[in-house]
């Protein structure tokens, strides 16, 4: 590779979140260096019902799929993009996709705006540092940039990029658009700590 | 990749037979920590290294290559929380080494440097 070892052997990992069917799994497949692959999650929870013993077909088990990619940065370092569950309501795992992220990629289809709005809440809520990216199906963009961040009601300090899913150096210029949003975000917090 | 055929099939009936019904692992692996086979566990057979044949599997996949949990996960088909509860087992056995994800806590020069290095390997992809 590159260079030598910097340091011990880690890992690093990236959100992709977004609505259903707005190209998550696209985005994560046009830069990974695998197939995507599914990681499944299950999450049982006990019925109403608890000291019932006689109720015991009243526990639901519900399995999560999440699809990842893998770049390696070096050969000591790894870095995952994470596509989250499709809906927003399996936040038992996005807790555990966001625990150490560097930051996370919302993708947006500007037909279906809100359906990024749970996963913006979240981030925020959970302070970790993204990026919006409006993905132009077919080269169309339906909304100009400035009319999403307003639709969307976020602050002028997060980015808002028009991005092709599809297309490996639209992902990648993406990518580094996040980390560098967060170094920047670091050095601010470093000159004015919270 | 080398992949053994013998696949196991991970069926989501009783997703935890094969720990033995255990759910809780004995150590917390993050989803993207990395697995490595150790010198100890290329060595061992699937008899003395007292596992199954995930055991062995998990073994093959790691041997000479960094995977994270989530692909040892997706490449046996059995969820995240049952392959976790299998590497950390293996690790207490010292099977494979885990490499957990370095911390991006705060302000601090390796976190930093650990996103200078991400940003330059993905400008040179």
């Amino acid at each position: 590779m590159h260079r030598p070892s910097a340091g011990r052997v880690t890992s690093a990992k990236i959100v992709i979140a977004g609505g259903f069917g707005v190209g998550k799994t696209t985005l994560v497949g046009s830069v990974s260096e695998i197939t995507p692959l599914t990681t499944e999650a299950i999450m049982t929870s006990a019925g109403v019902d608890v000291d019932d013993t006689r109720n015991v077909p009243g526990k639901t088990t519900t399995t999560v799929a999440m699809d990842f990619g893998r770049i390696s940065i070096d050969h000591d370092l790894i870095l995952y993009l994470f596509g989250t569950p499709g809906q927003t309501r399996f936040w038992f795992m996005w807790d555990e996709l966001v625990r150490g992220a560097i930051g996370a990629v919302v993708l947006v289809d500007t037909r279906r705006l809100a359906d990024c709005f749970a996963a913006i809440d979240f981030f925020e809520h959970r302070r970790l540092p993204y990026l919006v990216a409006i993905n132009c199906f077919d080269g169309m963009q339906f909304h100009d940039v400035n009319d999403v961040r307003e639709a969307l009601a976020i602050s002028n300090d997060v980015p808002v990029f028009s991005c092709d899913a599809r297309s490996r150096e639209s992902t990648k210029n993406t990518l580094i658009a996040l980390v560098e949003h967060v170094l920047t975000m670091r050095r601010h917090r470093a000159v004015a700590p919270a | 990749m080398v992949i053994p055929g013998d696949e196991p099939t991970g069926s989501l009936v009783r997703p935890y037979a094969v720990t033995g019904g255990r759910t809780r692992p004995r150590i917390e692996i993050a989803i993207e920590a990395l697995v490595e086979t150790t010198a100890r566990g290329r060595g061992g057979s699937g008899e003395s290294i007292g596992g199954g044949r995930e055991q062995q599997y998990i073994v093959t996949l790691c041997d000479g290559r960094l995977q994270s949990l989530a692909e040892i996960s997706a490449r046996m088909q059995l969820p995240l929380g049952v392959a976790r509860v299998l590497v950390a087992d293996m690790a207490a056995d010292g099977l494979v080494a885990i490499y957990e994800p370095a911390s991006l806590e705060g302000n601090d020069a390796v976190g930093t440097e650990l996103l200078e290095r991400v940003l330059s390997g993905l400008r040179r992809l």
